[in-house]
């Protein structure tokens, strides 16, 4: 104690130091939270780009095909059902010469066979060569320039996934064909371009990862949310009024209320289990189906809708209820003429937040079998585009991390930046709304 | 006619009823409104709804109800279209300057008000008898002591699958520890240091930068997990890796899901705990720091000590959505239902097991399918309870500082 006191004041004394150093140590901890936080964000976001980008580019080989009258129209007749009967597999002897004469007019010499050759292409080129020659059978005998997609493994050498050390047991690629891919590359043959069809184009088969693409489970998740959007809204909306302004407060309105902030927290997948047994097993609805799904998410994002709306009608002031009361308007007619519209920027916000996370809900999904599907086609009606099988975002890019090939995984951190890009523009338009029209009373 | 052709067929009578009930009201009083008890479109809308409400529940129940499926479309067709038809002629014919139509119009909205709220209810009646009735189903087939103290899980098609929830509860629990105690230091440290230390310039860039991570959907920690930390995890314990130990053999374990929904959920926490820690009386910081207590010190021991229950509260919120969270352990947790403490090795947690049972090919009439809803509504029970209790608590907690 004495010691203490004979201390000045200006020097800090061993407790006191000890108690700053504490304090600096709880600061320090709370900094290394947040950053530990935001390392993980960068972290994440740089995984994503650095693994994602490479989708959107893709290695493509430019080919003079010679449209042999031999191999495709024996008879010279251009009779459209002959051509037809000439399947892909009997188009690949043209992309064989193709390859052929183009590696003879670039002085490239290889010791490969032909059919070798003709494997830098995509599985994929002998159906475009085929769809091209059905369209167009008054080309048959000419030669005609195409853009082919290169094969996955020669897109994943230009983009370093392939090297020749990791294709030692590999069946589908060896090292002297890397070397001519090296030739062809200086010959400007192949190259490497803007890939449009990731966005636009269809998923593929397990061996055609270079020819999936996004665009049709865009589609699936577009209708998805068209249901999500048609009924999560009006009925959200509907039950935030009534149980914000008209319900009286008894233990079935205390039920209710309990209910929406549980049903808040059930885990996705349960709704997948209610959508399965209800939805599919006792109203048949049709598998895998759009509409199936936005049902599943509608349930699921309405406590979310209901939640956020019942706080913009809890903002507006009971002032403006008691106005129009007194100049003898109905009760409702004073929420639906001046409550409803003073509500609306909040619950626009809130519904579309709640429609960014339908969006990337995967596992509900799962369960109504939206994977498993190759979304293949792009739906021909409106009608079609509702009820027929489709994929979603998020469950297309499940179904690509499970397939084997390494070449899917790229596809599927690229699907993830555009389903980013979808939730990125959502969230940003409801902040814009917030910002531009709450008002603060 | 088809069911969509008949509900447009139905919508198309009530428009037309709408339009003239509306003019029927005006011609009601010789156009001189000011006679009618409402305003005229109120007297449009009672026709509207008194067509439209009638016609298309029994157009529903027609659906719905499976014996009346024999019947054929063409009786449905005449009977839906005249009941509509019959429906408006009769609601026109009511309308007199003396008919009160606004609280006859305004009594059926409040109807429709009241049954959207009242979906909120059937949902969870849904959600739990759907689940009810199968598992029923599934504990005639299969015994429930096995299924709830059994020791192994190994669906088979041979007919002698054991299906016991235990590994999977083991799985599911480990799994959200980790996660638990990734993103509970993290969380509440970050929410410490955003309520008590940092300005409104950090605050407001460090809190919605968190929050990105609460926004980002789980099929892309998914994939993080399968995809970048198993293999990084792999290439540190595994056999050549960084530590020279072989103590891993495959990217998909507990740690590697555990970690990544760590991450997921120091959102969760921290905007959860900000909130509560926000709500401890000004008061009270003021009185520590008052009478000589450092930051640090009142922090720990009298903001923190305040807020505790709400503090609990928020952690057990983050641990129902550990367990229900299912993208995660899908793509990270692996597929090995077992009893291990070695968070290096793949295990399997209920939600996965949900997935899988039911994405087969199984019928549904054998065990091995019908058990994923017994699991369902196990993790719905679990997870309903966990969320009762954390409300609670945080509600009591609110009350106490209002």
């Amino acid at each position: 104690m004495s010691n203490t006191l004979n201390n000045s004041l200006l020097t800090l004394d061993a407790r006191t130091k000890k108690r700053n150093a504490a304090e600096t140590r709880f600061r320090v901890y709370g900094i290394a939270a947040i950053g530990a936080g935001l390392a993980m964000l960068i972290l994440l976001l740089l995984t994503i780009f650095g693994n994602g980008l490479g989708a959107f580019q893709q290695t493509f080989v430019t080919l003079n095909v010679p449209l042999l009258e031999e191999k495709l129209d024996k008879n010279s007749t251009r009779n459209l059902e002959k051509i037809k009967k000439v399947s892909t597999f009997g188009y690949a002897p043209l992309l064989k010469q193709a390859m052929e004469d183009t590696l003879a007019e670039n002085g490239i010499e290889t010791d490969l066979k032909s059919k070798k050759q003709a494997a830098l292409l995509s599985k994929s080129a002998a159906a475009q060569l085929r769809n091209y020659v059905l369209a167009n059978p008054d080309m048959i005998g000419a030669t005609v320039e195409f853009t082919f997609l290169a094969n996955a493994r020669v897109d994943g050498y230009l983009k370093d996934r392939v090297t020749r050390e990791s294709i030692a047991d590999d069946k589908n690629i060896n090292a002297a064909q890397l070397d001519l891919v090296d030739a062809l590359l200086a010959a400007e043959v192949i190259e490497q371009r803007f890939n449009l069809s990731f966005i636009t184009g269809a998923d593929a088969s397990d061996q055609r990862p270079e020819a999936a693409g996004m665009g049709v489970s865009m589609l699936g998740s577009f209708f998805m949310m068209l249901v999500v959007l048609a009924l999560a809204l009006p009925i959200g909306v509907a039950a935030s009024i009534y149980l914000e302004e008209f319900a009286p407060k008894n233990w079935i309105t205390d039920i209710i209320e309990v209910n929406i902030s549980n049903l808040a927290a059930v885990p996705s997948i349960v709704f997948g289990i209610l959508g399965l047994a209800v939805f599919i097993n006792s109203m048949h609805l049709p598998q895998s189906a759009p509409l199936v799904g936005g049902l599943v998410l509608t349930l699921m994002t309405l406590p979310t809708i209901i939640i956020s709306t019942r706080a913009s009608l809890k903002s507006v002031p009971p002032s403006i209820r008691d106005a129009a009361l007194g100049v003898g308007a109905s009760k409702m007619q004073s929420v639906f003429h001046h409550v409803l519209p003073l509500a609306a920027p909040g619950i626009l916000t809130g519904t579309i937040i709640g429609l960014a996370q339908a969006l990337g809900e995967t596992a509900p999904l799962l369960l109504i079998g939206m994977i498993g599907f190759i979304a293949s086609n792009a739906p021909d009606s409106v009608a079609s585009g509702f009820l027929d099988p489709n994929s979603a975002m998020p469950a297309q890019i499940y179904e690509w991390a499970k397939r084997a090939d390494p070449a899917f995984y790229e596809r599927a951190w690229g699907g993830i930046i555009i389903l980013l890009v979808f939730l990125i523009t959502m969230n940003t338009i409801a902040v814009i709304l917030r910002r531009r029209f709450e008002r603060r009373w | 006619m088809s069911v969509f052709w008949l509900t447009l067929a139905v919508f198309l009578i009530a428009l037309l009823g709408t339009f003239a009930g509306y003019r029927r009201a005006f011609s009601v009083v010789a156009g001189d409104v000011r006679k009618l008890h409402s305003l005229p479109k109120y007297y449009g809308s009672f026709v509207g709804f008194t067509v439209l409400i009638p016609s298309l529940l029994m157009l529903i129940l027609w659906l719905v109800v499976p014996p009346l499926e024999q019947v054929s479309t063409q009786f449905r067709m005449f009977l839906v279209l005249g009941l509509a038809v019959l429906l408006m002629v009769l609601a026109i014919s009511r309308i007199t300057p003396d008919f009160r139509a606004r609280n006859a119009v305004e009594l059926v909205v409040l109807g429709l008000l009241i049954a959207a709220a009242s979906l909120a209810i059937l949902t969870t009646i849904g959600i739990v008898l759907s689940m009810l009735f199968e598992t029923r189903n599934f504990f005639g087939l299969y015994s429930w002591k096995d299924f709830f103290f059994g020791l192994k899980w190994a669906p088979n098609f041979r007919g002698d699958s054991e299906l016991s929830i235990l590994p999977l509860l083991w799985g599911t629990i480990y799994i959200s520890l980790i996660a638990l105690l990734v993103s509970v230091p993290i969380g509440l440290f970050a929410a410490i240091y955003l309520s008590e230390y940092a300005g409104p310039k950090t605050r407001g860039v460090a809190k919605p930068l968190l929050e990105i991570l609460a926004g980002i959907p789980t099929i892309v920690y998914g994939l993080f997990a399968l995809l970048t930390v198993g293999p990084l995890l792999l290439r540190t314990f595994g056999s050549g890796g960084l530590l020279g130990v072989d103590w891993m053999t495959g990217a998909t374990a507990v740690l590697t899901a555990g970690l990544v929904m760590g991450i997921m959920l120091i959102p969760f926490v921290s905007s959860l705990s900000d909130d509560i820690i926000n709500a401890v009386p000004q008061a009270m910081r003021d009185g520590s720091l008052g009478l000589g207590a450092t930051k640090s010190e009142t922090i720990r021991q009298v903001v923190i000590p305040a807020a505790l229950p709400g503090i609990i509260g928020a952690i057990l919120l983050a641990a129902s959505r550990a367990i229900g969270e299912t993208m995660i352990v899908v793509l990270g947790a692996g597929a090995l239902a077992k009893f291990s403490l070695d968070p290096l090795e793949a295990m399997t947690t209920i939600t996965t097991r949900i997935v899988s049972q039911l994405t087969g090919d199984g019928d549904f009439a054998s065990p091995e399918t019908l058990v994923a809803f017994a699991l369902g509504l196990t993790l719905f029970v679990l997870t309903l309870g966990l969320n009762v209790i954390a409300l609670y608590i945080v509600r009591t907690y609110r009350e106490q500082y209002e």
